[in-house]
């Protein structure tokens, strides 16, 4: 795994902030779901912050993002406004999506999130083809593509990655790696020992980081970001990382061992990240009052959301085609 | 099909799902299993449905894939073509979209191509169904799809004894079935079945006899029509409900039989209804009663909309009793 210094403390700041939003979103998500407030399937993105907020600290608001339903910390990460995507996940019509498309198919083009699948693996190819329209207009963007280790075992993973090599396409492939799809771990699933050996074996510049480590895995992104805009082509970051609270909310992680969990909160990427500002002499008066912005944040995107509309009834035949569909 | 004298224990349909596969295991060796977490390492099925029979199977017979739908349907169709029974579990019904040409292309043509020297007796279990707020993704009804296609034989069951005969039988099957289950439907309740109760495939059945109109569905519209004759009984109108059971080939001869008596049919699916089946089965009726209705064979069936997230519009979208009991009374006038 690629081990490196750590990066400048404004980057560092910014990747928190982002983090940190992510954080308490999430812990927000839960206790509403918990309370009732909030009737929906969640995938807890717990765990896995640092990931996407050292990824889209790289890139600028204008690069473009696909993602999965495990996708709240990248949409996050990527800037697109808390009110707009909770009132999403609540199925109003202030949603990004006006309530049509839910937590699963969150999309805000003017923050760069073109789409969020549910359909494991197949962002992938889609994602091709946003970068190959970057390079066909030669407008210097990047995709950033993420999904998990799980679907690196569908057709379109291999399928995509090939052609984005032979077309030196600017994608990023951020395969966020928690070690397990559903209930099983990886090791059961994938023949080969690591998910970067895979892009390795279909002739792409593939890393392995410690998606947890916001230095490392802030530098592996700068590095593929730059790669992808100096039309050197993509990259596949397997960004080793866990999820806490399971593959969707109600999952009792059975199928974890319990020490396996144990070391991994051990290793939970944000108290570390908020003690290394702290190191770098940030007081804790700073961290706090980020805390605070982004808990301020997140209260306004809960109460706009609880008080936005639903959608009329019959708002389901607009948007089916270009032209409203008949009664 | 037996009849016990004492009165069966109800049962969850995804029970008697687990049960019908229990049987088949033990009596074929051949009958193997394969799907995305169907084994106990793994919660044995994401509702449970195959809980258990790794244990008693052992996971050679029971096994958990990789995410790879068209590498699980393809691996069932090999292992058909040499004597194997699989049934393949692809989680949702959405999910079988990424293995259309091993069903299409290869499951359902094999046998014919061959000039009949091979044969697919695969069944791929999988479910659906909307009202639960998953959203564009993961509710579809895609029947009308799968029933277009030459070769496949496609299956729905509406309550539990039925869920564990028509298993069976599909199990046992020599050709390809497509097996689809409802999402809400498998904590819904019934009488269990007798351990050697069956259900022929291709035979419809009459769950209410009436003799002013025929409802005709399968799977999650059968308790909607149930709740509507229910309620257009209380305005003197007398509904039959005709469940198909298996929705390719269906059974002509009962549908034509029941609507020849009623002179009035209504065909209702959860599934979108431009394009759906109850274009065929309303189609099949005109060609051979037409003459005979008091008006033309009415339709039910979901919006024409990908599934709405948003549950305000989702039950706008999907359909319902009030849809079956509007277009009764339409019919009827
Ligand atoms: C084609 C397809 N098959 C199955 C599923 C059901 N499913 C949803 S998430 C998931 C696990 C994916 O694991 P991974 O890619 O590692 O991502 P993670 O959930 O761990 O973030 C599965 C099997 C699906 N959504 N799409
Ligand atoms: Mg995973």
């Amino acid at each position: 795994m690629a081990s490196t210094d750590m990066v400048d403390k404004d980057v560092l700041v910014d990747i928190f902030t982002r983090a940190d939003l992510i954080m308490q979103s999430d812990i927000k998500f839960r206790q509403m779901i918990g309370a009732g407030q909030l009737q929906i399937v969640y995938y807890p993105v717990r765990g896995q912050e640092v990931v996407s907020s050292a990824m889209m600290a790289a890139v600028n608001q204008d690069d473009y993002l696909v993602t999965i339903y495990r996708g709240l910390h990248d949409q996050l990460a990527k800037g697109i406004p808390s009110k707009e995507l909770w009132a999403e996940f609540a199925g109003k019509m202030t949603g990004t999506c006006k309530g049509k498309g839910g937590p699963m198919h969150i999309t805000h083009p003017a923050t760069g999130v073109m789409v969020t699948t549910g359909i494991v693996g197949s962002g992938i190819p889609i994602a091709n083809g946003l970068g190959l329209a970057s390079q066909l207009e030669k407008d210097g963007k990047v995709t950033v593509c993420c999904f998990g280790d799980g679907a690196t075992n569908i057709g379109a993973f291999h399928e995509g990655l090939n052609m984005a090599q032979i077309w030196k396409l600017p994608v990023i492939f951020l395969c966020q790696n928690n070690l397990y799809g559903e209930h099983t771990h990886m090791r059961d699933t994938t023949g080969s020992a690591s998910i970067k050996q895979r892009g390795e074996g279909l002739g792409m510049r593939s890393v392995q980081v410690n998606g947890n480590d916001a230095s490392a895995m802030y530098t592996a992104a700068k590095e593929a970001v730059d790669h992808a805009r100096a039309g050197n082509g993509p990259t596949l970051i397997e960004a080793m990382t866990f999820r806490f609270h399971g593959h969707l909310l109600g999952d009792t992680s059975h199928y974890i061992p319990k020490e396996e969990m144990e070391q991994a909160k051990k290793d939970d990427p944000m108290p570390i990240l908020r003690q290394q500002l702290l190191d770098l002499q940030i007081s804790e008066a700073d961290v706090a009052a980020i805390e605070a912005k982004n808990a301020a944040i997140i209260e306004e995107a809960a109460q706009f959301a609880l008080d936005s509309d639903y959608p009329p009834g019959d708002e389901y035949r607009i948007d089916v085609l270009d032209v409203e569909i008949a009664a | 099909m037996s009849d016990t004298a004492e009165k069966p224990k109800d049962i969850m349909f995804a029970q008697a799902l687990n049960m019908a596969m229990n049987k088949a295991m033990a009596d074929d060796p051949k009958v193997i299993l394969l799907g995305e977490d169907i084994a106990d390492k793994e919660g044995g099925g994401v509702f449970k449905v195959t809980a258990g029979l790794s244990g008693t199977y052992g996971t050679d017979r029971v096994r958990s894939t990789p995410i790879s739908e068209q590498a699980i349907v393809g691996a069932a169709v090999g292992a058909a073509l040499v004597g194997y029974k699989p049934v393949a579990e692809i989680m949702l019904m959405n999910f079988i979209t990424v293995a259309m040409d091993q069903i299409v292309n290869h499951a359902a043509k094999l046998r014919f191509m061959s000039g009949g020297q091979t044969s697919v007796p695969l069944t791929i279990r999988t479910t659906t169904g909307a009202g639960t707020g998953l959203g564009g993704q993961h509710s579809d009804m895609l029947e009308a799809w799968l029933a277009h296609v030459p070769g496949l034989k496609v299956v729905a069951a509406s309550n539990p004894q039925d869920a564990y005969g028509l298993l069976y039988s599909s199990i046992m099957d020599d050709n390809p079935v497509i097996f689809i289950e409802n999402t809400p439907g498998y904590f819904v309740k019934g009488p269990a079945p007798a351990a050697d109760h069956t259900v022929p495939l291709g035979k419809a059945s009459i769950p209410r006899e009436g003799t002013d109109i025929t409802l005709i569905g399968y799977g999650s519209a059968i308790s909607r029509c149930h709740a509507a004759a229910d309620k257009l009984a209380e305005d003197g109108i007398s509904c039959e409900i005709v469940d198909l059971r298996t929705i390719a080939p269906f059974d002509e001869e009962t549908v034509l039989k029941s609507v020849a008596k009623t002179k009035a049919a209504v065909v209702v699916h959860e599934a979108v209804r431009s394009f759906g089946t109850g274009a065929e089965i309303s189609s099949r009726i005109h060609e051979e009663l037409f003459s005979e209705l008091r008006a033309p064979v009415g339709r039910v069936g979901s919006g024409y909309a990908p599934v709405p997230f948003s549950p305000a519009i989702e039950k706008a979208w999907m359909f319902s009793q009030d849809d079956i009991e509007r277009e009764v009374h339409k019919i009827l006038g």
